[in-house]
């Protein structure tokens, strides 16, 4: 592998002290990152590091708040993604944006198609040189053929040779091979090394640790926003990076009391749902927290709706309390005491128009009506009882939810399904986008609810989270279970590696 | 696999937390007694009431105008027949309200009605007894309503669509019945139910049947299990899912009650004018969602009541009935009921836009520094999409 930054040169693409906020997300905080022509440079950290920012902020979606952005030693400001892509910025998406019904020629040239010299489109020589240039990447491919129906692979092609048909000098490839086979991450790849060969500088944006440590020169690492290393590739080993990656405050989390973790309630047997996930098992007990980590697209949220019954499993078994179940709707499931705090609350979990009181009472219609008749006096006497265990403040029960600070909202999701009394509650990415007093609270409700008896799997990408809540920590890699420690086995790399499939050997 | 319990995590500090959660404000003291004096009836409530109040002036102005188009507009005899007059569309605004609160739509109601009039006709005719013909009658619209429900929660094709296609559907097969042809003879016990009025008043004997009804649809939307279900999917579908809300049978459901409801206007339309033709209420539909829409139930579902949709229903009865009086014809008044269709509509938006061009003033009157705090849930990139989307839809 060749050396690093080329010493004498310019950095094709550089960024100095950049920071971005988003309300009170400091999603960058002075990161420094430089690119250089001929480089494959990779960008690592988990879920929310502030990858796709930085990332944006390169194509020009995001301006930065603070800090400067050089190409070729010179400070610029890029207003749009035009902007960007005419500085020689170009961006191959995990999912190409192209327009399918039209040729993969028509693609690669959209917007800057060759002219003849009556400003009429020269076809022949657009053809013509979409075909040399895919010819000099090694690859062929149908210039004549309509983008749709094209797989990933080759839309991502597309997408490469658009970039390089108006030379762009920088390539962004943010998780090009989430959504590849293996051979085609490989001819992936030997295109990347050509196009390294012709002096592209190229940021290789993702978590797959054996892919960086194949391409990259260098890595830098963020975590929380902020680059923690930068580092000629060859200096790193895999489960150092980890390292790098993780190592998170831990401030301002509940720590799981201890609890007498009772008999099986929920056991999964190979369950499987193509293209999301495949043989999935565990068991979970009365009393215990069950922490699912993975990345983002693991498959941790598909698996938690076979549960709940809104999607079906094409094979395996779900037992409750030992009695094999078939769940064909989120009423059955409630029914088996099953409840699911989803992850997207505004969709999914409140109805933003109804009040706090008809939030909590909706899934228990039943117990506040006689006669089918709703009493709103027991409505809301079940309501405040639920409002006033979980401390929801910020407004009368009668105000619509859709005022509430996140964290309200969500002890209103929390409280609406423990009314239901469940057995088995599954929550999915509880703390998600909710303040650090809110999180401490809902992290402490779920404790209490844990030494009360109820059987919790907790989904969620906040390793320090799964880490002080869980009893036991199962972890799923690209759809499968990748790794399961107990309480005392699992830290952060652990958990990290078995995310990132790095831990597949040595199981 | 692990055991749980044997190794301690260092203790982590507790106390920042519980410092951040005060003791919680006497919320629930205050609800119940916002409950008690019953102010836990709806939220939003103040909306709904200030368009109550404009829907009153704008049956005030009516009234005013039909005052001033003909000298017998303001008398006892006249409202008993413009009441009679808007019975079958009161009596399919009913459901229809259910229906767009849910957020679809039913537009063959007219042609469910039309449909209902011509084999009530044909099979009375024929020598069924009448009593008979009306069960059948009804089985009949509660079956054209299962069509619909079927195609629209089964196979999942849009309302507008689906119904738009059996609008014609529908009418079709009740030329197929009775062609252009027409029955005007039925026992007289039936007809006087059409015609007559309650001894001794001017009260018209459908319009008693539509208060039974609507009083029971009230119940049935304000009060009941079912009708907070439909508040809540027409309001989010997804969120009703997921909290166990059978979305679609519910559907199912509120479309046979329409064709139901429509063949049952179907009867009351051949009692009040003693005659049943395949073309009979044609275009109602119109109207009747003219009604619920301009009562104040959203379009895209959520929201909306019936005392509103009594209140415009009122209000297009008189003006109907005023430019009648006025010799205007009933497709010059279309005018009028589709313009109003289109305002109603309208109007609420130009509202919303205004008041939240207001609220985006006060704010930035307060100064950019609105608090992170406050700031943070309404920026974070996932709010925005389809949440912020789905705002704009809403309308009151």
């Amino acid at each position: 592998m060749e050396v690093a930054a080329p010493q004498a040169a310019v950095p094709v693409i550089e960024l100095v002290g950049v920071s971005k906020r988003f309300g009170a997300i400091q999603a960058l905080k002075e990161v420094d990152l430089s690119l250089y022509a001929g480089e494959v440079h990779a960008l690592v950290g988990e879920n929310g590091a502030g990858k796709s920012t930085l990332v944006k902020i390169l194509a020009g979606v995001h301006r930065p708040d603070r800090g400067l952005l050089k190409i070729s030693g010179e400070a610029v400001e890029l207003r749009s993604p035009a902007q960007a892509q005419a500085a020689g910025i170009a961006v191959i998406h995990q999912e190409p944006t192209l327009f399918p019904d039209l040729d993969v020629a028509e693609n690669v040239f959209m917007g800057h198609q060759p002219r003849d010299r009556l400003g009429r489109i020269d076809w022949r020589r657009m053809y013509r040189e979409v075909e040399q240039l895919l010819q000099s990447l090694g690859v062929e491919l149908n210039v004549y053929l309509p983008v749709r129906g094209l797989s990933v692979a080759d839309r991502q092609l597309v997408e490469i040779a658009r970039a390089l048909s108006q030379d762009a000098r920088v390539l962004i490839m943010d998780e090009p091979t989430a959504s590849l086979s293996p051979r085609e991450v490989e001819e992936l790849f030997t295109i990347v090394e050509q196009l390294r060969a012709r002096q592209v500088a190229i940021l290789f944006v993702s978590h797959r640790l054996e892919e960086v440590f194949r391409l990259a020169s260098r890595v830098t690492v963020l975590r929380d926003g902020q680059r923690v290393i930068t580092a000629p590739a060859q200096d790193l080993t895999p489960e150092e990076t980890v390292r790098h990656m993780v190592g998170r405050e831990l401030a301002a989390l509940f720590p799981k009391e201890e609890a007498a973790v009772g008999e099986v309630v929920l056991e999964v047997r190979h369950l499987s749902r193509a293209g999301l996930f495949r043989d999935v098992s565990f068991q979970l007990r009365r009393g215990e927290i069950l922490g699912l980590a993975g990345l983002v697209g693991a498959g941790r949220t598909e698996v938690a709706r076979v549960l709940f019954g809104i999607d079906q499993a094409e094979s395996g078994e779900i037992l409750v309390d030992g009695r094999p179940v078939s769940i064909r709707s989120p009423r059955e499931a409630m029914r088996y005491g099953i409840a699911y705090v989803p992850e997207d609350r505004h969709q999914q979990g409140l109805v933003l128009d109804f009040s706090i009181a008809r939030n909590i009472t909706l899934s228990i219609l039943k117990r506040v009506a006689r006669f089918s008749l709703i009493r709103s006096r027991q409505e809301l006497k079940i309501a405040a009882d639920y409002a006033e265990r979980l401390h929801v403040r910020g407004g009368r029960l009668t105000q619509p939810v859709r005022a509430l600070s996140g964290g309200n909202q969500q002890k209103v999701v929390l409280g609406k399904w423990l009314a239901t009394e469940p057995r088995i509650l599954i929550l999915d990415e509880p703390t998600r986008g909710i303040d650090i007093g809110a999180k401490a609270e809902v992290h402490r409700i779920v404790s209490e609810l844990a030494a009360r008896g109820l059987a919790i799997l907790l989904i969620s990408s906040e390793l320090p989270e799964i880490l002080a809540m869980s009893d036991r920590v199962l972890v799923m890699h690209e759809g499968r279970i990748s790794g399961l420690f107990s309480r005392a086995e699992a830290d952060q790399e652990k958990v990290m590696l078995a995310a990132t499939g790095q831990n597949r050997q040595s199981r | 696999m692990s055991d749980s319990s044997e190794v301690k995590r260092p203790a982590l500090n507790l106390d920042a937390s519980s410092a951040a959660a005060p003791s919680a404000p006497a919320l629930a003291k205050e609800d119940r007694r916002a409950a008690a004096s019953g102010g836990g009836l709806a939220h939003g409530l103040a909306w709904v009431r200030s368009w109550e109040a404009l829907l009153l002036v704008l049956l005030v102005l009516s009234l005013a105008l039909g005052s001033a188009l003909s000298p017998y507009f303001l008398s006892l005899s006249n409202f008993s027949l413009l009441i009679s007059d808007m019975m079958e569309k009161a009596l399919m605004a009913l459901t229809m309200t259910l229906i767009v609160i849910a957020g679809e739509i039913d537009l063959s109601v007219a042609s469910i009605l039309g449909l209902a009039s011509v084999v009530l006709g044909y099979t009375w005719s024929h020598g069924l007894p009448l009593g008979l013909a009306i069960v059948l009658v009804l089985l009949i619209g509660a079956l054209c309503g299962l069509v619909n429900g079927l195609a629209v929660t089964r196979l999942g094709l849009p309302s507008l669509v689906v119904t738009l296609g059996t609008l014609a559907l529908f009418r079709g097969l009740a030329y197929v019945v009775m062609g252009d042809q027409a029955v005007s003879s039925f026992p007289p016990a039936f007809t006087n139910f059409g015609f007559g009025t309650v001894p001794g008043t001017l009260i018209p004997w459908p319009f008693v049947l539509f208060v039974a009804l609507a009083l029971i649809f009230s119940l049935l939307l304000h009060r009941s299990t079912l009708g907070r279900q439909i508040y809540a999917i027409g309001s989010n579908k997804e969120a009703a899912r997921f909290a166990g809300i059978r979305v679609e049978d519910i559907k199912l459901l509120l479309f046979v009650l329409s064709g139901l409801m429509a063949a049952l206007a179907g009867v009351v339309f051949t009692a009040r004018f003693s005659n049943a033709r395949a073309d009979n209420a044609l275009g109602f539909e119109l109207d009747v969602v003219t009604i619920v829409l301009l009562g104040g139930v959203n379009i895209f579902g959520g929201s909306g009541s019936l005392p509103g949709v009594v209140l415009s229903l009122l209000i297009i009865g008189v003006l109907r009935n005023a430019l009648g009086l006025a010799d205007i014809s009933g497709d010059i008044q279309n005018i009028a009921v589709g313009a109003l269709l289109i305002l109603s509509v309208l109007g609420p938006n130009v509202v919303r836009r205004f008041q939240e061009a207001a609220s985006r003033r006060r704010a930035a009157e307060k100064g950019p520094a609105g608090g992170p705090a406050h700031g943070a849930a309404r920026s974070v990139p996932e709010e925005t999409g389809a949440a912020r989307a789905r705002e704009g839809g809403q309308r009151r």
